[in-house]
């Protein structure tokens, strides 16, 4: 959980208060927190004059704009058949050992959250996965390892 | 204008017509689901599809304007055979337990089914493998999305008619619903229970929460006296769910009606609409007096009506600081609820514990707010079940009533009594013209002057109205008003409520009195009535509603001998001690979503 303390205002004078500033201040809380808390949602909705039930049916549409609590970095595994035939069962039961967490949950450290997701567009090198922003291609249960040690620290 | 033929038929329209609206006007029916009269076109249940000579797909015609020398079919082959396919996919996500259903028979999608879909369905039955949720949290309504073709009215109602948003869409594709903030029970979200949703709702995904049979069950109770009120807005629609036009006033025989079905005592909300206007009346005049020349601000002023609970819940959650100029009067139901359980049963000797007490109301937000924790100053539950017309419908037919020859009856005494004055709460505009029909004869002791006591300038359907009352020739102990300009407003649907009262709260309003009611048109046009309800149905009713009042013998509260009698006998003064224990409230600041 955190706090937007003055974030949510400053966002909507960068941003304006139309409707169509609705994506861009949710997009930047997200770049920021990894996620939307229920409170910045309300905020969203009292700084545009909009419900906070409007604010959510877009958030909820977009798979990059979680509203469930997300872990610093968030993993997500390319589900979509190229990489599932490549191996991407494998790089899960990886990486749920090594994190010690299943598809869809979050380390007791907030460090990382698991999930899968739909084609990133990776297929002629899978199987792939996205570390917040960074695709991570042609990986093996070897390799998947070590780049998400890279984040350990 | 611009012609075009539809079903080799030719037909002049204005330009932006839609075909459907063009199809109409032929006689042509084309059959909808999302499309509603009151709400802007979604285009998203394909129901509507026609053939357009030259256009590569079907178009949808609620949605496609006309244009000159379009070439329409509605009933092609291509056409019938595509809205077999759209209705059969809608019913593959529906749960279609008709039988089981509220709403069975009353279903616009069984409709539907039964003109397009018969025996095997083509498509799989996706119902079983989704999880859905079935939100009964309110009191009020219960929204099951098991039924729900997502036709997106409801959504529409909530944003366009009432400015809540409540609900919107969440999620997509085969994971979209129609959803609260972050899946909230309905109980605690910024829904105001005003029902507009359900009285739109084509399936039974929102239907009221019905309270019919535990009504039957305390009616074949015979240890228990139940007493029913009716709202002013039943007696002119509960007609149209027994066959009868729009427009028709059924009191009399809806009181035979509701001796019928076993009521031990019929009685009428519009007897406590007239002691709402005694009550607020008096408030509104001594905060006046209290402001305006004491120059005591520990009252607010403008002060709004109170009546309407869909508004009072919109106002906690979204003006919580203007709570202070919502008047103290409870609702003309709850008020009756008091005094059922302490005036009327020691009148009629009764111990209040047997007392039940049932209302019909046009309104579903009345059964949340007969469930409010305030409203037990009876030392009961005040009311104990609301009923809303259409569900007094289903109880006349359940009772076989042949409604039609029954004789018309009067209400009993006591507490039935009333005045026009109290018929006209059913309509926007009507609270406001009832409190000055009082208030102006209080101040100056001369009728209001207006023809007949029309105030014209209240009524009708603009969604905001204004009007400037000059009070003048006051009596001796209202000197002080002598010359004033009465500033009053009157909102109906919560979209125009709101612009009220954003206006006062950042102070661009001078109102000194203002009538808000949740509803378009008022209680006449409240959640709890007959469906279909649009503008061309609450027009119907609007006039009904005046009629009734012009065949009143009294048409102002003050003259409501049962009134008169309730002051001497029981309440003591207006806004006295005892007033206060019964008939007025608080209010709670609710959270913003």
């Amino acid at each position: 959980m955190y706090h937007t303390g003055n974030m949510v205002k400053e966002l909507a004078e960068k941003h304006g208060r139309k409707r169509e500033s609705l994506m861009p201040i949710l997009q930047d809380i997200v770049k920021k927190y990894n996620y939307l808390t229920d409170e910045a949602m309300v905020e969203v909705a009292t700084e545009l004059d909009i419900s906070a039930a409007e604010v959510y049916g877009t958030a909820s549409f977009y798979t990059f704009l979680d509203t469930q609590e997300r872990g610093k970095n968030v993993i997500r595994v390319c589900k979509t058949i190229t990489c599932s035939m490549k191996g991407k069962n494998d790089i899960i039961s990886t990486l749920e050992d090594i994190l010690k967490i299943k598809v869809g949950e979050t380390t007791p450290d907030k460090m990382f959250t698991l999930l899968e997701t739909n084609c990133i567009g990776w297929c002629h090198k899978a199987p792939a996965i996205l570390i917040n922003d960074m695709p991570y291609t042609d990986l093996t249960p070897e390799t998947v390892i070590d780049v998400v040690k890279g984040y350990m620290r | 204008m611009v012609t075009l033929k539809i079903n080799e038929q030719e037909v002049k329209v204005a330009e932006g017509t839609t075909v459907l609206d063009a199809a109409k006007k032929l006689g042509v029916i084309i059959p909808t689901l999302c499309n509603h009269p009151d709400l802007c076109v979604a285009g998203n249940c394909r129901v509507c599809v026609v053939e357009q000579t030259g256009a590569r797909t079907l178009v949808a015609a609620c949605a496609m304007p006309v244009s000159e020398g379009m070439d329409i079919h509605t009933n092609s082959l291509k056409v019938r055979n595509a809205r077999k396919h759209i209705v059969e996919l809608l019913l593959s996500e529906h749960r279609a337990d008709c039988t089981k259903c509220y709403k069975n028979q009353k279903c616009e999608l069984q409709t539907l089914a039964n003109e397009y879909s018969f025996g095997e369905h083509i498509f799989l039955d996706l119902v079983e493998d989704h999880s859905y949720t079935i939100d009964r949290s309110s009191p009020a309504f219960i929204k099951d999305d098991s039924k729900c073709i997502r036709c997106q009215r409801c959504v529409r109602t909530c944003a366009q008619l009432q400015h809540v948003s409540a609900i919107a869409v969440a999620n997509k594709g085969s994971h979209m619903k129609i959803s609260s903030f972050h899946d909230r029970p309905m109980s605690h979200v910024v829904c105001t229970n005003c029902g507009q949703c359900v009285n739109r709702c084509p399936t039974g995904a929102l239907t009221e929460k019905t309270y019919i049979d535990q009504v039957w069950d305390a009616i074949y109770d015979t240890d228990r006296h139940v007493v029913v009120q009716t709202a002013p807005a039943v007696r002119v629609a509960l007609g149209e769910d027994l066959g009868y036009d729009p427009g028709e006033r059924v009191t009399g025989k809806m009181v035979t009606a509701l001796r019928q079905l076993g009521f031990d005592s019929v009685l009428d909300t519009d007897f406590t609409a007239d002691l709402t206007i005694i009550e607020e009346g008096t408030e509104l005049l001594t905060r006046l007096k209290k402001v305006l020349v004491e120059n005591d601000h520990s009252m607010a002023l403008p002060m709004f009506t109170s009546c309407s609970p869909g508004w009072i819940k919109f106002i906690e959650h979204k003006y919580p600081k203007m709570l202070p100029n919502l008047s103290t009067c409870k609702s003309p139901q709850q008020m009756f609820g008091a005094l059922a359980k302490t005036f009327y049963a020691q009148k009629r000797k009764i111990d209040p514990a047997k007392v039940v007490s049932v209302s019909i109301m046009p309104c579903t937000a009345k059964k949340y707010e007969a469930d409010r924790p305030e409203m037990r100053s009876s030392g009961y539950k005040d009311i104990d079940f609301v009923l809303t017309t259409r569900e007094l419908a289903v109880m006349i037919k359940q009772a076989g009533i042949d409604f039609r020859s029954l004789e018309p009856s009067h209400y009993d005494s006591i507490m039935g009594t009333s005045t026009g004055a109290g018929v006209i709460f059913g309509a926007t505009g009507g609270v406001m013209e009832a409190a000055l029909r009082t208030a102006y004869e209080i101040v100056t002791g001369r009728p209001v002057p207006f023809k007949n006591l029309n105030i014209m300038p209240v009524r009708g359907m603009d969604g905001v109205k204004e009007a400037t009352i000059k009070i003048e020739g006051t009596t001796e102990e209202w000197r002080f008003l002598e010359g004033a300009e009465l500033k009053v407003a009157i909102a109906h649907g919560l979209v125009n409520a709101n612009k009220v009262a954003k206006a006062v709260s950042t102070g661009k309003a001078d109102y000194h009195f203002i009538e808000i009611m949740a509803c378009p048109g008022g209680c006449l046009g409240g959640g709890g009535q007959p469906i279909p309800t649009n503008a061309a149905v609450r027009q119907k009713r609007m006039e009904a509603i005046y009629s009734e009042d012009m065949h009143m013998d009294l048409r102002k509260s003050h003259e409501n001998p049962e009134i008169v009698a309730i002051y001497e006998e029981f309440l003591g003064k207006p806004n006295g001690h005892k007033s206060h224990e019964l008939l007025h409230t608080h209010y709670i600041a609710r959270e913003s979503y």
